[in-house]
């Protein structure tokens, strides 16, 4: 019998307001502990919370996004639990009436397959504080800081049956979020984490096997490894006549395994019931048409875009629409360097991978857009060699200018004189006898391959300079005169 | 619905009461006939009735996304039992 994996996701976007859900505190990350907890964030009596516009507005965009069934009334209800982060006692949820209903996302998979994804809802939540267990002997520190920060939980259908499928349905939800600038979807310092429920069954069964919730996994890689890991494990241990406890399990990045944390023996018995502290949040059409309108381009429609305007290729068109500041990048670089195709190449590669090595965000490459697109200009209108750009890429990187200062400095300008060009020709040729003699007695059709010992040498004697097609066909010409003499 | 001990217990549990052994048969009893309230009401038919969500009829107020609330912790912390690195102190929570 074979094995077929059921995956749900719950993703928490944490959303990019200013202030907190409920107070006027500040929600900037990394500040010193409890300086951006209020009276409110620390539950002091006689404190009252009042909701943020902007949390709203950026709710009902993601949910227009996924094209989802806008709750024009939806209600905050109390999730109660205790846990000293949490000093109200509950988390202030929706349970009952979400903010954003039933809608859905696309994936595009290997192969060219498309598998459209059910969002169940997405709810507006606050977030808790951080508890610092190893810190203080015999106690546990409290940092309220994140207390109160907004977050849109966005729940998945169970209909992954991969953890490649899972990682393409993160994918695209940490896309849209970032693309529709709710969310920074930074996932080291928590903006966007994920919860992943995974359950096996035989493959043709209907009912569900007993699931198991991961909890808090930060990267795509954890997902799929930690996803993995789950699948194998729940399958190990039926096909050895177990029982999968439904449990709450941690995955451990460093053991790449998944561990249980302790069971929830009261598990989900949270009581919720409605906020009496919050009235229902009405919202009419006219507002979701609005937000419709503003809606920005996304992801999807982009790729389409950039297919049809600037002739890419499926894969490329993916990579360089998935996020608002690449895709920016690149049409500034593309128009400004006339040629889409070429600027497509420097961004995914030698852009891409210094941005990698020196883990800097595109938003703060010390060569911009318009800059990149420079230099291309000079590739094309056959200043420099391809060769070359490199090297003028790397001194643009240091700072050293724009392309042509850079050119201009190192003399590295591409030599196109013919007469000097045939010098260096010349001179490789009687330098180099013994190849000579190699080519003239070589068979015509093998002839082609030994002209790149001679290209080589020109190119050195150029320091790379020398316009290659150029040079290429000076020393066939030279070479085939030789040996048809 | 007639609520037992073992009931009271368990809620006393998850809202962290602490009540009397000798009280908790009361309690029992008392939950119970607020139950037995809930399900004489049950009987109304409410089916045209939309769930109430608030008792005010009123909507939300929406508050603009400004940072109005400084660092105000050397305040707020003079109330708590006790405070080290700026962080408040609890007794150890075992994960």
């Amino acid at each position: 019998m074979e094995w077929e994996a059921v995956i749900g996701l719950e993703i928490h976007a944490q959303l990019a307001t200013k202030s907190k859900i409920f107070s006027g505190a500040s929600t900037a990350f990394g500040a010193e502990p409890n300086t951006q907890a209020c009276a409110v964030d620390l539950a002091l009596p006689g404190t009252l919370p009042v909701f943020n516009a902007e949390a709203l507005r950026m709710a009902v965009m993601f949910g227009v996004a996924i094209d989802a069934e806008i709750g024009h009334r939806s209600v905050f209800d109390r999730k109660n639990y205790f846990y000293p982060d949490l000093p109200k006692g509950y988390q202030t949820s929706q349970l009952f009436h979400p903010i954003v209903g039933i809608g859905h996302v696309d994936l595009e998979l290997e192969g060219g397959i498309t598998k459209r994804v059910g969002v169940t809802r997405a709810h507006l939540e606050e977030d808790a504080g951080k508890s610092l267990h190893d810190e203080f002997p015999g106690m546990t520190g409290i940092d309220l800081n994140r207390a109160g920060t907004p977050l849109l939980e966005i729940v998945s259908e169970p209909d992954m049956r991969s953890a490649e499928e899972a990682v393409a349905y993160v994918k695209k939800i940490h896309s849209i979020v970032t693309n529709l600038g709710i969310c920074d979807g930074n996932m080291a310092e928590g903006s966007f984490r994920c919860d992943c429920n995974v359950s096996v069954r035989y493959k043709g069964e209907e009912k569900l096997g007993n699931r198991t919730e991961t909890k808090n996994i930060n990267s795509f890689r954890f997902i799929e490894k930690a996803i993995n890991g789950e699948i194998a494990r729940q399958i190990d241990i039926l096909e050895d006549g177990g029982y999968i406890t439904q449990e709450t399990r941690l995955y451990d990045a460093n053991k790449d395994e998944t561990r249980s944390m302790r069971s929830k023996e009261e598990a989900n018995d949270y009581r919720y019931f409605p906020c009496p502290d919050l009235l229902p949040i009405v919202i009419d059409e006219a507002y979701v048409d609005q937000l419709k309108q503003s809606l920005p381009e996304l992801p999807d429609a982009r790729k389409a875009r950039f297919i049809e305007e600037f002739k890419l290729s499926d894969y490329d068109a993916m990579v360089l629409s998935t996020y608002r500041d690449l895709a920016g990048y690149f049409e500034t670089a593309a128009n400004s360097a006339g040629d889409a195709k070429l600027a497509a190449n420097w961004v995914m590669g030698e852009l891409s991978k210094h941005l990698n090595q020196n883990d800097t965000a595109i938003t703060d490459s010390p060569v911009s857009a318009e800059m990149l697109g420079g230099l291309l200009q000079r590739i094309t209108d056959n200043t420099i060699t391809g060769k070359l750009a490199k090297q003028v890429f790397e001194a643009m990187w240091a700072g050293e200018g724009s392309a042509d200062e850079v050119i201009e400095a190192k003399g590295l300008k591409q030599v196109t004189d013919s007469g000097a060009i045939e010098a260096m020709v010349d001179g490789v040729i009687a330098a180099n006898q013994p190849q000579v003699d190699q080519y003239v007695n070589a068979e015509p059709d093998k002839r082609g391959k030994m002209v790149g010992f001679f290209m080589g040498k020109v190119m050195q004697a150029s320091q790379g300079k020398a316009n290659p097609g150029q040079v290429q066909g000076m020393l066939k010409k030279k070479l085939d005169a030789l040996a048809n003499s | 619905m007639a609520l037992d001990r073992s009931d009271v217990e368990k809620i006393a549990h998850l809202a962290r009461l602490q009540i009397a052994e000798q009280d908790v048969q009361e309690y029992a009893e008392n939950l119970t006939s607020i139950l037995d309230l809930v399900d004489q009401m049950q009987a109304v038919d409410t089916s045209a009735v939309a769930p109430m969500a608030h008792p005010l009829d009123a909507v939300q107020r929406l508050r603009i996304d400004e940072v109005t609330e400084g660092n105000q912790r050397d305040n707020l912390q003079t109330v708590a039992p006790a405070v080290e690195a700026g962080l408040f102190q609890v007794p150890k929570v075992i994960e």
